[in-house]
């Protein structure tokens, strides 16, 4: 049986990529968050809130998405997590993978990639 | 002028701006996610991106003009500016930006000010080529009309 994903964090510091990531999140019928930075996400978490997808951007101001990643994973959050980057650096996309990310897609985001984060997280 | 001629219009003027490079098919990825609960989306993105922008620039205007230039900083910014350009589908200012932070990691400060205006032009004939096809799709829809779909594949 299918998981039913429902709600999204979007991690990124740029308001373009969270409209737009919000949007695709939505006509998906993803109910989705924002926030700004690493930083922001884990203390969202900390507030108690749980998202079944996270859509991590890396390069953010004040903690950026590898040491968001790793903490959340530290602190037994479960939500996929999907890399979303420009950086197309083979060692950082590593780093990124090893900090505990279940999949990682180069922006721009599109609906295509999307899906195939949402069938990857339906694997899971 | 008629409808019809109005979205002829429109249609041509819009191929232009990817024959020309101006726009790649992540404008066509927003224009598919706009719907009847969002109709008037690309818009508002593109609104968000001129507004980001033109804070960017003026940043990078600033950074640029110091004795000392924190290259890590302009670099930030380009960065950011970037991912909005490429995000909307801005293809020549996405291109400039890169080419931009090459010179960043250099730390040319000469470079980066020739990189600077480059993403000035290319951000301001980008902008002026929107704004004119948001105002011919604004006449097509005073005149009663629909907003034709643009068909890239021929």
């Amino acid at each position: 049986m299918d998981k039913k994903i429902s709600t999204a964090l979007v991690v990124d510091d740029n308001t373009v990529n969270q409209r737009i990531h919000r949007k695709l999140l939505d006509n998906l019928g993803i109910q989705s968050e924002t926030v700004a930075n690493g930083k922001e996400a884990v203390d969202v978490h900390i507030s108690g809130k749980n998202f079944d997808l996270i859509l991590m951007d890396l390069e953010m101001p004040i903690m950026n998405g590898i040491e968001a990643t790793r903490k959340l994973r530290e602190m037994g959050i479960r939500s996929m997590i999907a890399g979303v980057s420009t950086r197309s650096l083979e060692e950082e996309k590593q780093e990124f993978m090893k900090a505990g990310l279940d999949d990682f897609q180069e922006k721009p985001l599109t609906v295509a990639k999307l899906v195939s984060i949402l069938h990857k997280l339906n694997r899971k | 002028m008629e409808v019809g001629q109005m979205q002829r219009r429109l249609v041509d003027y819009t191929k232009s701006l990817f024959m020309e490079g101006f726009l790649d098919s992540q404008f066509l990825q927003l224009q598919q996610l706009q719907d009847e609960n969002n109709p008037d989306f690309v818009v508002e993105v593109v609104s968000l991106f001129f507004e980001d922008s033109e804070k960017l620039l003026n940043e990078l205007t600033r950074a640029l003009d110091q004795t000392n230039v924190e290259f890590k900083k302009v670099d930030a910014h380009v960065h950011q500016l970037k991912g909005s350009s490429s995000s909307i589908g801005a293809q020549r200012v996405k291109n400039a930006c890169i080419a931009f932070r090459n010179f960043c990691e250099e730390q040319n400060t000469e470079a980066c000010m020739r990189c600077l205006q480059q993403v000035k032009q290319e951000y301001y004939l980008v902008k002026n080529k929107l704004e004119t096809m948001f105002r011919l799709e604004q006449q097509i829809v005073a005149a009663g009309g629909s907003i034709p779909i643009i068909e890239m594949s021929s």
